[in-house]
């Protein structure tokens, strides 16, 4: 692991401490009186405030998770440094896509 | 690594298993992150998704989410004592204890709130 | 010479290189007798072919490192009644290094990692120029002194788990000798070790497992060299000292 990738990866780590704690509480409010997806909609559909706090959620979380992942496949599988990068930046990209998707649907994009 | 590997008497200690259960709760949420953005992707039909969340209401369903809660939980515990050591220099028993503090705590009173049981 | 009580050892010992297998042995029981004492006594008596390591057996130099029941350990150090379960013993040479024969390992790619993560000295002053005045209280000074007395036996690397997953990793002995280096204020190159130590292969990878601070025979922690030699190439980075 290069002093960059440490630095993201801890960096990213504080960043989404205070995202998660914001994220868990709105599914623990959400999930009273029963889950529905009407209710998830009006919170997000149309607000600029939500879309942003998910959208760089996705890309702090595709970030850790790409690079938590090159460092298990590099010590954990066959692969070498470069088998490794690849792999792990085409899941991080993969990630960030289906992520900013997710957020353009629940905003109502 | 092998499974003989997994049971190198060497590993017999709290340091490794903490570190085991930090890495492989981190791949259950990487394995679980595209599934959920898929999902959500379902989003931009209304109805499409309010079927779906609908869906999400049964128990196996419930009991997964209870389950990656307390992956999310033990994860961030295990980050903490990342932390602890790396930048706090606290020692292995202080870190190890903050993490089973913290993962039980966290992990309890969020499955609690999210009414999983 | 200490009694024999008429127990026997059941001892199985590693022979070949990377291709071999344990071969058994039955070793008279003594009620004084480390680990050491019964390869030697293989040696002497049973298998002259035999190859294992060991020099002071006192427990000051780390020649005799091998891993016994799974665990890597000084061997003159380990008494055969803390480790013998039911009176059996395996014992086998140092994971994670390359077997020459038997309970020999090779011990290079080691030392060229220690000499990689520079774990050394680089001259900053010269004959003319004052003494360095060292306090012993200050914070590098303790640092350094907490780090230091490592002999380089092998036991940690053998122990450390990432050191098994990656080849390029330098490990915790090369790491621990670059944080001890590093708090020389004297040194005239400091900033060298941390470009040293944080390369791909640097210290970045340690996970902290603490396997190592858990094996040390000396009770050093290389996991927390390690974390100070994560704060300092951080700050220095930070700092823009790093290219």
């Amino acid at each position: 692991m290069t002093p960059l990738a440490y630095l993201l990866q801890r960096g990213t780590a504080l960043l989404m401490v205070p995202l998660i704690a914001a994220h868990l509480a709105v599914i623990i409010m959400a999930v009273q009186g029963g889950l529905s997806g009407e209710e998830i909609l009006s919170r997000t559909r149309g607000s600029e405030l939500w879309a942003a706090f998910y959208a760089v959620f996705v890309v702090a979380a595709s970030v850790h998770a790409g690079i938590g992942l090159q460092t298990v496949l590099r010590e954990w599988t066959p692969l070498e440094r470069r088998g490794s990068a690849f792999a792990a930046h085409t899941f991080m990209v993969v990630l960030l896509g289906l992520g900013l998707r997710a957020v353009a649907g629940v905003y109502g994009l | 690594m092998s499974i003989a590997g997994i049971t190198r008497a060497s590993r017999a200690h709290p340091g490794f298993l903490a570190a085991m259960v930090h890495r492989l709760s981190g791949l259950a949420l990487a394995i679980f992150l595209p599934l959920h953005f898929l999902s959500l992707g379902l989003a931009f039909e209304a109805e499409t998704f309010g079927a779906f969340v609908a869906w999400t209401n049964q128990p196996l369903v419930k009991v997964s989410e209870a389950l990656l809660v307390a992956a999310l939980a033990v994860h961030f515990a295990g980050g903490l004592r990342l932390l602890a050591v790396e930048f706090f220099g606290l020692t292995r028993a202080q870190a190890l204890w903050i993490t089973c503090a913290f993962a039980f705590g966290a992990g309890l009173g969020l499955l609690f709130l999210l009414r999983a049981f | 010479m200490s009694k024999g009580n008429g127990k026997v050892l059941r001892v199985k010992v590693w022979r070949g290189a990377e291709e071999g297998g344990y071969q058994s042995y039955e070793v008279p029981a003594r009620e004084n007798q480390t680990v050491l004492d019964v390869v030697t006594w293989i040696q002497r008596n049973l298998d002259s072919a035999l190859a294992y390591r060991f020099a002071c057996r006192v427990g000051v130099c780390g020649s005799c490192a091998m891993t016994v029941n799974g665990r890597p350990r000084w061997t003159c150090r380990t008494h055969v009644s803390r480790v013998a379960k039911n009176g059996e013993l395996t014992i086998a040479p140092l994971s994670n290094l390359p077997v020459i024969r038997d309970l020999a390992t090779d011990m290079t790619a080691f030392f060229e990692k220690w000499q990689a993560a520079r774990g050394r000295f680089v001259a900053g002053k010269g004959k003319k120029d004052r003494m360095a005045a060292i306090e012993p209280e200050s914070k590098e000074r303790a640092a350094a002194s907490a780090a230091i007395e490592c002999i380089n036996c092998g036991v940690c690397y053998a122990a450390c788990d990432v050191v098994s997953w990656r080849d390029d990793y330098l490990g915790p002995a090369a790491l621990n000798r670059a944080w001890a280096a590093y708090n020389d204020v004297r040194d005239g190159d400091r900033v060298g070790v941390l470009k040293a130590v944080a390369t791909s292969g640097g210290c970045h990878n340690c996970h902290t497992h603490q396997s190592c601070a858990e094996h040390c025979p000396v009770a050093l922690n290389p996991t927390f060299s390690i974390a100070g030699l994560k704060r300092a190439t951080l700050k220095a980075k930070l700092k823009g000292e790093m290219q």
